[in-house]
């Protein structure tokens, strides 16, 4: 099968639906179909041989943050070419509420799409004035994929319609199977995350932590991820911020090998989240974890059977919690093994065989995915276009 | 004069325009549900097939074999004002007969089993997933044809009006089970 996949995010940053998308098209090349990636990137950053580069993307403020998106007249024009060269099968688009290449894609092509929703954002106001636009492109969708129960329900509430559920892949055993390292063990609670982003929460188990030394003065804090370290310890006692080890940005081995090494895994995330893969890969990894409740964690820690929840901001409860579960082995084993049989679903052997399953479905029976003379402008719809 | 005239002249191809494009929406949706139709109708039959061979093929215990035969027979056959509930019946069967993961594993084990098992798993997984784009694609179409325009200038020309098709397509337990 000839699939196309449309990234809506810069392929030289690193982040969530990047890593989904590089991991479905490698395991889809594995398989033996043909993958191409059309994702905005710096000319000079080097691409895998299947990523196609949109050009540029133009950071804009868009939606409270700067956004850094795709569009205007080269894009668009680059979209065009990316869909003529490919003559693809299916395209797969990911988050294309955005605007940015998603967008312009769906705009722009006709025949089998496939479309991917990651976030779960409150309706934006540009939504709402730019809903028909929207709507006229969304409708050319032929299936939605959400990647949680509660992403589908913000879907459903925002545009109407319906999707499937397939949540995102992790790479279990790379997880499963990776070296502890020494320095890492010995009660420690990890974290993993932007240490400036409030809402990766870390903040409140700043907050959490005097109370957690208090009782087991032994404990470290570790700390793997982007930012300012100095400005994250502010709050901390000064005699307390020996216990906090930053990292820094870590490989995807240091990861893997950081999350089986780790005690007790703390995911106090206070928002924003759709589905929290690094749940899945802290469980995969053998990682007991202690997590806020936000519906996207509760449904992948299946209600807190396969990790514990504390509420939402609430320092108080993941101090007590964390202490709790610290000094309790029996219970973090248990964690552990009903985390490991419950992350098989996440695989990638079984949400790649369900995203194909997608693609046979809306195949079936349709001609391939081909350039929407509609929408070719003026020209076009008046029946004037030359070739 | 003339200037009002020229506006009224660029009003009009201005709304005509709009209005082909409206046209040329309607179309593909159309088109998409036509396709989504098709792939559902494709999905049910391959469900109703494997059922009916898995019950023809002596790995089930008779009564099984005559309660599956008997509803993937009877949804095959349907008449179309009959079908949505022929084949929530043939759900319900499944539902019945594989309600146990020990029937599941009864069926692997014998030689071909695995097989059938795995087309069945992936027939009962396809079903529900054909059925919400179809009906996704009907929503979107009911919206737009809803809208002023389109009923005031009959866009939608004699196409009929989409219906959503509506069944009980829960897959049986011990086979919609994805933990290993």
């Amino acid at each position: 099968m000839r699939i196309g996949i449309v990234c809506p995010y810069s392929w030289d940053v690193p982040g969530g639906v990047q890593f989904h998308i590089r991991d479905l098209a490698e395991y889809f090349i594995r398989l033996g179909h043909e993958v191409s990636v059309l994702a905005p990137a710096d000319d000079d950053t080097p691409l895998p041989p299947y990523v196609v580069s949109a050009g540029r993307a133009v950071p804009v403020p868009y939606n409270g943050s700067v956004a850094r998106l795709n569009f205007g007249f080269l894009s668009a024009a680059r979209v065009r070419r990316w869909l003529h060269d490919g003559a693809f099968d299916v395209i797969h688009i990911h988050e294309p509420t955005s605007p940015s290449l998603g967008l312009l894609t769906c705009w722009a092509a006709q025949g089998p799409i496939v479309a991917t929703f990651h976030t779960s954002n409150p309706r934006s106001r540009a939504m709402i004035a730019a809903y028909a636009i929207l709507q006229a492109a969304l409708e050319k969708i032929s299936a939605r994929i959400a990647v949680s129960e509660y992403a589908r329900r913000t879907l459903v509430e925002h545009l109407g319609g319906d999707a499937v559920v397939i949540p995102n892949g992790v790479d279990v055993d790379f997880f499963a199977e990776a070296e502890p390292k020494t320095e890492w063990q010995g009660d420690t609670i990890g974290f993993i995350g932007r240490i400036d982003e409030p809402r990766k929460g870390l903040p409140v188990l700043m907050k959490a932590l005097p109370k957690i030394l208090a009782a087991r003065p032994q404990t470290r804090l570790l700390v793997a991820g982007r930012g300012d370290e100095k400005e994250a310890v502010e709050t901390l006692p000064a005699e307390l911020r020996s216990r906090v080890e930053f990292l820094g940005m870590v490989s995807d081995e240091d990861k893997a090998r950081f999350l089986r090494s780790v005690d007790l895994y703390v995911a106090p995330n206070t928002g924003g989240e759709s589905f929290g893969i690094i749940l899945v890969e802290a469980m995969s990894a053998g990682a007991p974890v202690l997590a806020s409740d936000l519906d996207a964690f509760a449904q992948v820690l299946d209600r807190g059977e396969a990790g514990e929840l504390f509420p939402n901001e609430d320092a108080d409860a993941l101090a007590d919690a964390a202490v709790r579960l610290l000094a309790d082995p029996a219970r973090r084993a248990g964690l552990r093994a009903r985390g490991s049989a419950h992350v098989r679903r996440f695989d990638w052997s079984t949400v790649g065989a369900d995203i194909l399953s997608v693609y046979e479905t809306v195949t079936a029976g349709a001609a391939a995915v081909a350039e929407d003379e509609r929408t070719t402008g003026l020209w076009g719809r008046l029946g004037l276009a030359r070739d | 004069m003339t200037a009002t005239l020229i506006w009224i002249l660029v009003a009009l191809v201005v709304i005509g325009l709009y209005l082909s494009w409206t046209a040329g929406r309607l179309d593909r949706l159309h088109a998409r549900i036509d396709a989504a139709r098709a792939a559902l109708d494709a999905q049910l039959l391959r469900r109703a097939s494997v059922t009916q061979e898995l019950a023809t093929s002596g790995v089930l215990d008779p009564a099984a074999s005559i309660v599956l035969y008997e509803a993937a027979h009877a949804a095959r056959q349907a008449e179309e004002e009959q079908r949505e509930v022929s084949e929530s019946e043939l759900s319900q069967a499944l539902r019945a007969v594989f309600a146990e993961s020990a029937q599941v594993e009864a069926v692997r084990e014998v030689p071909g089993g695995e097989e059938a098992a795995r087309e069945l798993t992936e027939a009962v997984r396809r079903v529900p997933m054909a059925r919400r784009f179809h009906n996704d694609a009907v929503r979107a179409a009911r919206a737009l044809r809803r809208h002023r325009k389109v009923r005031w200038f009959r866009l939608a020309g004699h196409a009929p009006f989409p219906m959503a098709f509506e069944m009980d397509d829960e897959p049986p337990s011990a086979l919609a089970d994805r933990a290993a």
